[in-house]
């Protein structure tokens, strides 16, 4: 007899065959993290039912069962290998294998070379995220395959990583896009991780097995896989088993499976796991902690028939929605919080007729919406006022505490934070969006392993020896969990873990705090999440400082909501909310269709309401809706696009077209060389401007997930330019970018400076087309143009030196003319804003994020909020080159420094930088730049972009910046 | 904004200890020894555990690399713990200079003893890159001879007793030679002994004869390279104790030596001047350094090679290893010494590696990640697995990732590798193998 045991993520897979290797037993179950047990209990089954005492040959396999194999003293197959054994005897023929486990997704090449490719540990789980969005959107798993049957449209969703992919969701759930549609998209965006992430480059072609759970309840996923890969793979029998089967075949060491389940009772009883200090020393201490929280509350009165005119403030929420009415006083007569079950408005509807039937002759003075559905339940609706959810909050934490200085909320799916200087918010942080999970994880970690949110937090508050779990993002923590559950840890010290660990990422990860002092005395904290008084504590024992919650902690913003309609309204305003009649007839249509006003191709979802009066979202510009493009004539993003665009193929005496890539530094230096080899006589042609279709193109070449996505993109171009009929192609490797004086050094980074040795190693394309990319310094002329002949002749043996040196003088001379030309149209857009009385916005970057895949239509939002919009490097030269405490030396980023520098001394003028996710050199600059603008007394504001295309948060934050300036200059 | 600690200067030689974060262990204690003598009081730290990386995390950006997290976490638990007179303590960093974001490290941690309370404390710098010249440590160039001694000699009984260990007769055996040879050259170190170039090419042979006396039995063993960013290939606290896990796999683990960077660092002055011009006298003199260097190595490695054991081809011949594959123009982080590594282990049957690199680590995209599959096409049974490090990566999922690659690995071991013949470490004793990488016409 033969026994494989598959211990993996979220499922334990057992199998026993008989001497002939028929399966006579298997068996499938979630194990809810309970390995010990349930291996435990499966392996004594087996021993009872089987093997009578009997030895039997038996390994291991599976990502948690590594540990236990070890402690066990049973051999460990590792489970990629173990499912190629069983592929080779089940299913000869296969030439390539993808599995998706709770949390892995692999894929094997078995015919010529065999390779095997597991997820990066950045790449999250696949099932485990599945299981994540069906949550989401309130499905179980077969619900979820069942809507995504009845797709008629996939949306673009980020394939990164599971939290990435779940913050493109949230908006789509919230502008109301159709169920089944989100779920097809959701299916796909694993396909599109999996090839992009695991076949970096080799094609998957022939005979494909699809095996592991998703694979095998999901037809809709398998339909995603064929169709993207183009084969017809087949879900073999079995397909849940293959580790389990691979491990029985490979076994070679026979055991009594009773003494292997009793070493396992042995190895539960040690608990060996780093651990913290428990949160509360005694009962007491709790109680003590417990009544003073209780203290900080909202006078509710009953809502009877005489309470007056009231406000209504709604905060329409990643995941719930949340409704408060006060009156006069401020004193709360209902509240209101559910979940918002994937569209909020029906939710509302519901809530505002049971309002106007429970309070007949109900006077409503003012309807306030806020957060991330604002927009869209302020329209149907017709509410008075919409509010940034920032200031939201902020006016709530006032009443409870005047003087607060310190404001943090964790929601559901975000974390945001303010500091408050002379009554307005100085500094934002919100949770990029690596780090999200918050108040959601937390819950879908309880239902994973069979609690209630309530219950499992509950849970740690007396837990005795704390896990240790860290501070990083959720997908990591996934693990963490994992391996202290191995060691023993018991759900009491795994539940204050989380609550522990929910707390330092929002300290240390998104606010960056090193002490209390920092962060300010008076401190309000609020958001559902906080009602779980783990998280409480851990706030208080890790800041060292008493704080208040208030009671209505999760209704701040609809508070905040309502207390600002109230202050806006004179006494005896009605407010133009719908009345009982027109909510009786309030209907809801939901169509989304994608824009065709330029190239940034917004996805649009359009809402028509039963009056009529249309919603558009998703829109980067005001086009779909007025129909007029943007003015861009304060845009100097768009100038420099279209600068970049003029320079056009001319065809040249030599007959031989030179190609060159639109990404990373060409986006500045492509004035540079066009003029360098047109002038010699070549024909110089562009990659198209980057598009989602062109990334795609290249997606399966790219070695490394984690690189910046600008980095990336370089793969599509490359592509993109072989269909092109260029003869060469021009990329140089550049260790040193020009050489401006402004910092110690004038580096590129590392991805910029050696990109193109990446292409040259991994795109195919380039084996066929000679592919320039020789090193090369610009700052060094002299040397240049002696050197660039010989380089040049490696490729075009007929240039000579004189042309060489000819086209380097044009080449030096144009690049100079199109910086001046970004500085002078800088300089306009300044003195037009100025003359306008309009806010400027140093949208500072690297020149690549001029990229409008990169930038994501960014510029076109600050416009949208009346700003005009200028570049770090139109006005990095208005500045002496000055100390920083970081080491200056990437010219692209000592103009951003300079710039930062500029704007203090500028009253009209704020800076917000632009990062790129995965550019390890903005680990530096982020807070050189924070410093730099504090201590000339400005905000600062950082948007991290990558392949998202949501732009809710960014809004958000770019409208707090605006609302706090006009707060902090006296206009609000 | 500035932030400024105090630097170190000549009179806090006597008055200072000097606390140096832990990376290279053999290498690391033996220039411990050399600085002693010369009157430095240093300490190398062993501090470890979480609150190490917690308190990285808390005073470091998060998503700074893993290593300046570690070593600035490692630094100020070390003065939290009340073991030092804060008034008499001062910190050694290396900075290497160049384009990575690691020429930071000592910025960030200025800024970190700032805002930890410990902005009195000095720091120096120890670079060859002419950096931060008014904090550089101050180095007599007897001393600089003995920590480039002290690296020698730390990479042989590394390497040594890495190819011992594994076979081994008598439990311990390797380890306790190692130590022996230790507190030997220790010994060395303090008498001023035995540091010149001429000294350590008659001590080499001594050496390798003692470690070949141990009695070893040759079975089969999966061979694996460790390559990556420099921190985090040979600090057990930055890998997890990566080299342990692997000889618990019952492998035998290669590490190319700490001297190697050495001589990476100083070939780029040279290359750097080919490439694009600059001042030839720096250039020429960093290529006799280079040479000096190498002759020494090279003599080292004649020593491992007559007693039977694997020594890498000379600094020179590594430096034609890339060829084809990625310029040697690329020298930010581990630049193009990491490729060249890999493909020399590869050649010298060691094709089973793990790429270690810090989570998000740019240079490592290029010459780690992305030289991979260039490598393969090159030399297929390279059997290559990159790690991602960090202060969340869990154990258990790095290790998985190894364990697949032993698997692979194990199951060649097996089938007697079809397409590599196996090699021994007896067969590669007559000397390095041959290049055999093809280089395409036109580069």
């Amino acid at each position: 007899m033969r026994v494989g045991l598959d211990i993996g993520s979220t499922t334990i897979k057992c199998v026993v065959l008989n001497d002939a290797d028929e399966l006579v037993y298997s068996t499938y179950e979630r194990h809810y993290s309970h390995i010990l047990e349930k291996g435990r209990e499966i392996l004594s089954r087996i021993d009872s039912d089987y093997l009578h005492g009997e030895k039997a040959l038996l390994a291991i396999s599976g990502s948690a069962g590594m540990g236990l194999a070890d402690s066990c003293k049973v051999s460990f197959v590792q489970e990629v290998f173990a499912t190629r054994v069983a592929a080779n005897r089940l299913a000869p023929g296969t030439d390539c294998i993808i599995e998706l486990g709770g949390e892995d997704a692999k894929i094997l090449f078995l015919t010529n070379g065999t390779e095997v490719r597991m997820n990066g540990s950045c790449a999250g789980g696949t099932g485990a995220f599945i299981d994540q969005m069906a949550t989401l959107l309130k499905m179980t798993a077969d619900e979820m395959d069942k809507a995504a049957q009845t797709a008629t449209r996939t949306y673009t969703i980020a394939s990164r990583c599971g939290v990435f992919a779940k913050s493109d969701i949230q908006p789509l759930i919230n502008q109301g896009a159709l169920a089944g549609d989100i779920a097809r998209s959701i299916y796909q965006a694993v396909v599109n991780q999996t090839i992009a992430g695991l076949a970096q480059g080799r094609p998957i072609k022939g005979n494909v097995l699809y095996l592991g759970g998703p694979l095998t309840f999901s037809s809709v996923l398998r339909q995603c896989f064929d169709e993207t890969l183009h084969v017809k793979g087949t879900c073999p029998e079995n397909s849940l088993l293959y580790v389990a089967l691979g491990a029985a075949y490979y076994a070679d060491e026979s055991f009594s499976l009773r003494e292997v389940s009793q070493r396992l009772e042995q190895y539960s009883a040690t608990a060996t796991y780093a651990s913290q200090p428990p949160l509360f020393a005694s009962k007491q201490e709790y109680e003590e902690f417990h009544a003073r929280h209780m203290k900080a509350t909202v006078p509710c009165l009953p809502f009877g028939a005489d309470c007056g005119p009231v406000h209504i403030g709604i905060d329409s929420g990643s995941t719930t929605i949340k409704l408060v009415v006060i009156d006069d006083n401020s004193n709360i007569l209902f509240t209101s919080y559910q979940p918002n079950l994937g569209n909020p408005v029906p939710i509302v509807r519901e809530v505002l007729t049971k309002l106007y039937e429970n309070h007949p002759n109900l006077h409503i003075a003012s309807v306030t919406t806020t957060g991330y559905g604002e927009a869209l339940i302020k329209n149907a609706f017709h509410a008075d006022f919409g509010l940034v959810e920032t200031v939201a909050h902020f006016t709530a934490a006032k009443y409870f505490m005047p003087n607060v200085d310190f404001i943090i909320d964790i929601g559901g799916q975000d974390m945001k934070c303010f500091k408050i200087e002379d009554g307005a918010i100085s500094n934002i942080f919100l949770n990029e969006a690596c780090s999200s999970g918050c108040g959601s994880f937390l819950q879908t970690f309880a239902k994973a392993l069979g609690y209630d949110v309530k219950e499992f937090a509950a849970l740690g508050l007396f837990a005795d020896r704390p896990v240790d779990l860290g501070s990083r993002c959720t997908v990591f923590m996934n693990s963490s969990v994992k391996q202290a559950q191995k060691d023993g840890a018991t759900i009491e010290n795994i539940s204050a873990g989380l609550s522990i660990s929910v707390v330092k990422n929002a300290l240390y990860k998104v606010i960056r705090a090193s002490s209390p002092e920092e962060l300010g005395r008076n401190i309000v904290v609020q958001g559902g999440t906080f009602y779980n008084e783990a998280v409480l504590r851990a706030f208080e024992k890790e800041m060292n400082v008493e704080v208040i919650r208030p009671d209505i902690a999760g209704l701040m913003g609809a508070y905040g909501a309502a207390l600002h309609g109230k202050s806006k309204v004179a006494a005896g305003h009605v407010s133009s909310v719908l009345t009982p009649e027109q909510l009786k007839a309030f209907e809801q249509k939901v169509t989304s269709v994608q824009c065709k006003g330029c190239g940034n191709h917004c996805q649009l979802t359009i809402n028509v309401f039963a009056d009529g009066k249309r919603f558009i979202s998703g829109n980067r510009c005001e086009k779909p809706v007025t129909g007029k493009a943007s003015d861009e004539s304060l845009d100097l993003y768009a100038y420099k696009l279209a600068l970049l665009l003029d320079y056009k193929p001319v065809k040249g005496s030599r007959n031989k077209k030179i190609g060159i890539p639109l990404c990373l530094n060409m986006y500045e230096l492509l004035p540079f060389w066009h003029s360098f080899f047109t002038t010699l006589g070549f024909e110089v042609v562009t990659s198209p401007v980057s598009s989602r279709a062109l990334y795609q193109e290249g997606q399966a070449t790219i070695p490394s997930d984690t690189a910046c996505f600008p980095a990336k993109l370089a793969h599509g171009h490359i592509a993109e330019l072989a269909k092109m009929g260029v003869d060469a192609i021009f990329y140089p490797c550049m260790t040193y970018n020009v050489d401006e004086g402004l910092g110690q050094n004038h580096y590129n980074c590392p991805v910029v400076a050696y990109y193109p040795e990446v292409l040259a190693g991994n795109c195919p394309e380039l084996e066929h087309i000679p592919f320039f990319y020789e090193y090369i310094d610009i700052s060094r002329r002299k040397d240049f143009t002696a050197k660039m002949p010989k380089l040049l002749a490696k490729y075009f043996p007929d240039v000579t030196r004189g042309e060489v040196k000819k086209a380097i003088d044009a080449a030096y001379a144009e690049y100079t003319r199109h910086m001046a030309l970004v500085r002078q149209k800088g300089e306009q857009i300044i003195e037009k804003a100025r003359a306008e009385h309009r806010r400027i916005i140093v949208l500072a970057g690297r020149p690549y994020h001029v990229d409008p895949e990169v930038n994501h239509g960014i510029d076109k939002l600050i416009l949208q909020q009346g700003a005009a919009v200028v570049t770090e490097d139109s006005i990095s030269d208005r500045v002496q080159p000055f100390k920083t405490s970081v080491l200056n030396q990437w010219t692209y980023h000592s103009r951003l420094y300079a710039a930062a520098r500029y704007c203090t001394t500028q009253s009209d003028m704020d800076l917000v930088q632009l990062v790129s996710f995965g550019c390890g050199v903005d680990a530096i600059t982020t807070d050189e730049t924070r410093e730099i603008l504090q201590e000339g007394g400005k905000l600062y504001t950082q948007l991290k972009i990558d392949e998202i295309t949501n732009l809710g948060a960014v809004n958000i934050r770019l409208r707090s910046l605006f609302a706090a300036l006009d707060e902090k200059s006296g206009k609000a | 904004m500035e932030y400024t600690t105090p630097n170190f200067t000549k009179d806090m030689i006597h008055t200072h200890k000097i606390l140096i974060p832990n990376m290279a262990v053999t290498q690391f204690r033996l220039m411990e020894a050399a600085l002693e003598k010369e009157g430095y009081q240093v300490e190398v730290l062993g501090n470890c555990g979480s609150e190490v990386a917690q308190l990285g995390l808390k005073y470091v950006h998060n998503d700074t690399c893993y290593p300046a997290l570690l070593v600035i976490g490692q630094f100020i638990d070390a003065l939290n713990s009340g073991k030092y007179d804060l008034d008499h303590t001062a910190l050694l960093i290396t900075q290497t200079g160049g384009g990575c974001r690691a020429s930071n490290y000592i910025s960030l941690l200025r800024k970190a003893l700032v805002k930890a309370g410990y902005g009195n404390i000095p720091v120096a710098s120890l670079n060859f890159s002419g950096l931060e010249k008014d904090s550089g440590i101050p180095l007599t160039a007897k001393l600089l001879r003995k920590v480039i001694a002290a690296i020698f000699y730390g990479d042989l009984l590394a390497s040594l007793r890495n190819q011992v260990h594994p076979y081994q007769n008598e439990p311990g055996a390797a380890e306790a030679m190692t130590e022996k040879w230790i507190r030997t050259i220790q010994g060395w170190m303090h008498e001023d002994k035995y540091y010149s170039a001429h000294d350590m090419k008659a001590k080499f042979p001594d050496i390798v004869a003692d470690y070949a006396a141990i009695p070893i039995t040759r079975v089969p063993k999966v061979k694996v390279g460790v390559v990556g960013e420099i921190y985090v290939k040979y600090s057990p606290l930055g890998n997890n104790d990566l080299e342990k896990f692997l000889e618990s796999q019952d492998c035998e683990v290669n590490l190319p030596g700490l001297m190697g960077f050495v001589e990476y660092c100083i070939a780029n002055y040279t290359i750097t001047q080919k490439l694009y011009g600059g001042n030839v006298i720096v250039a020429g003199g960093a290529d006799a350094l280079l040479s000096w260097l190498d002759s020494i190595g090279n003599a080292m490695n004649a020593a491992l090679r007559k007693y039977g054991f694997y020594a890498p081809g000379s600094f020179r011949e590594l430096m034609e290893k890339p060829k084809g594959i990625v310029s040697l123009g690329a020298k930010m982080g581990e630049g193009w010494l990491l490729t060249a590594e890999m493909i020399e282990l590869v050649e010298g049957g060691y094709a089973n590696i793990v790429c270690a690199q810090p989570f998000g680590c740019l240079p490592n995209h290029i010459v780690g990640k992305g030289m991979i599959n260039k490598i393969r096409a090159l030399h297929p049974e390279a059997n290559i697995t990159p790690v991602d490090y960090d202060p969340s990566a869990t154990r258990v999922n790095q290790e998985n990732r190894i364990k697949l690659m032993l698997a692979v690995a194990k199951e060649r071991l097996q089938t007697g590798a079809a397409e590599a013949p196996a090699v021994t470490a007896e067969d590669l004793a007559g000397g390095a193998p041959s290049v055999k990488t093809t280089v395409p016409a036109g580069m």
